[in-house]
């Protein structure tokens, strides 16, 4: 579904992402781990062009992203997002949030958009917040609602981008089971993380990232149980 | 006492002073609301095409062209600006009061360019990501996302802007326009009451900024109040 070829990117003459090669198949859960400025981050926003890579190939559903007459707010729409701090639009209520980009982009009636938002979020545990404005919502019931509005538009994939660095502890095992649902539904989802646990029960594959490249890859038991790379021992001596 | 409501009469009443005077209020009220309003839309499309125009190569020259504008407008006092479009740019004109409105709009544009753009700045980064991420446009992302946000923080300080545009336009009278201050100005001349009309112009400029000031508040009260984040 998403190949990757030789993906790199610089900051202002600073080498973050130094040629990632990885595909991703349908159904698959990607997680991808490592330590802080290892590249993570950036690697899943080049996957949307959030960051726009400075070498390489983005192969999605058939069409190369980086090339210049792809419209990239198409695949977009195919590509759900998720990220650490929510960005949810605090000037819309929950439901206008969920039915904002469907009304506009897939000229989806707005009844019809209703319905289906209201669905997905009865189903994330929050149908009674529908008229809820974000900030009155907690931490982990924001993120909820981040999910939600990127299932909405009904994509092929869902990125995560550390979806629960900026949640209180007691809030974090919500949105994992809301992740782990959707894992079981056979999403495709790529997600940074640092919740060893989830990668390890919900993934099919780990990835782990260091200095700009992918410097282990396999099942999550290959990576937990037998890591072979020195710098994945120590990452893992220090995470687990 | 009585000889002062005497003099008073005399020039507000029998030589028509007050009416004089109000004329000039309205030509003041005229400007300054002509020039807000030219003011706001230069300032919005300045500010809007410098975001869209930053950070794409191919557009530089638009956000240099935005930049010059900014700066040159900026650094020119604005009677020296009414100077020149009066005696240089239209001197065609008959009716003062169109040229005044201009620069003072062309003038105000400037510094509305620079409070709209840092509204828009004010708004969180991940607004911009998050409307993005879910394939809408940078146009769209921007309209439905990001003004409505930036709105904000952009009323007051236009507010704020027009209280200020309200006060500059005394100087329309360096080019003849007869607008509430030059009009004080001429009552005093021509009843030979040096005091009264001058005093009176400064007390309607201050009962009329103290309104504003009200209104201005009450608007950013509702805001407050409306802003359910």
């Amino acid at each position: 579904m998403i190949s990757v070829k030789n993906l790199q990117k610089n900051f202002e003459g600073v080498e973050v992402l130094k040629g990632i090669d990885v595909t991703i198949n349908k159904g698959d859960v990607v997680c991808v781990i490592g330590p802080s400025g290892s590249g993570k981050s950036t690697f899943l926003r080049c996957l949307n062009l959030l960051e726009q890579p400075t070498g390489g190939e983005i192969i999605f559903e058939g069409e190369n992203l980086l090339d210049k007459k792809v419209d990239i707010n198409k695949h977009r729409q195919k590509m759900g997002m998720v990220f650490q701090q929510f960005n949810l639009f605090p000037h819309m209520s929950v439901l206008e949030n969920l039915i904002c980009a469907p009304t506009m982009l897939k000229k989806m009636p707005k009844n019809e958009a209703i319905e289906k938002a209201m669905n997905l979020l009865n189903r994330v545990g929050l149908g009674d917040r529908a008229d809820s404005y974000p900030n009155q919502l907690s931490g982990g019931q924001k993120q909820r609602v981040a999910i939600v509005r990127a299932l909405c538009m009904e994509p092929d994939v869902m990125l995560f981008d550390e979806p629960t660095s900026a949640l209180d502890p007691e809030m974090v095992g919500e949105v994992l089971d809301v992740m782990k649902e959707l894992a079981k539904e056979g999403m495709t989802m790529v997600v940074v993380t640092h919740e060893m646990g989830f990668a390890r029960e919900v993934s099919n594959r780990v990835l782990f990232l260091d200095e700009g490249l992918i410097a282990e890859e396999g099942s999550p038991q290959q990576i937990f149980n037998e890591p072979k790379c020195e710098r994945l021992q120590s990452f893992l001596a220090k995470v687990l | 006492m009585d000889q002062w409501l005497d003099k008073l009469h005399r020039t507000f009443i029998e030589k028509n002073g007050l009416e004089q005077i109000l004329e000039g209020l309205g030509n003041t009220l005229l400007i300054t609301a002509g020039a807000l309003i030219i003011g706001v839309i230069i300032g919005v499309i300045i500010a809007i095409a410098k975001y869209f125009s930053e950070d794409v190569p191919a557009l530089k020259p638009i956000s240099w062209l935005c930049d010059i504008y900014v700066t040159v407008i900026r650094g020119i006092p604005v009677t020296v600006l009414l100077i020149i479009s009066f005696f240089i740019v239209m001197t065609t004109v008959q009716n003062g009061i169109i040229p005044a409105i201009i620069t003072f709009g062309i003038n105000s544009g400037a510094y509305m360019a620079e409070i709209i753009r840092s509204g828009i700045n004010a708004v969180d980064k991940g607004q911009m990501e998050a409307g993005r991420s879910l394939g809408l446009t940078k146009i769209q992302t921007m309209g439905k996302i990001i003004l409505p946000q930036a709105v904000r923080y952009i009323l007051p300080a236009i507010g704020n802007e027009f209280i200020a545009l309200l006060k500059e336009t005394s100087v329309a009278g360096y080019v003849a326009v007869e607008d509430l201050t030059r009009k004080g100005n001429i009552v005093s001349n021509n009843t030979f009451d040096v005091v009264n009309p001058r005093l009176f112009v400064a007390l309607i400029y201050l009962v009329i900024v103290v309104i504003l000031t009200q209104i201005l508040s009450v608007v950013e009260r509702r805001l407050k109040k409306n802003d359910k984040r």
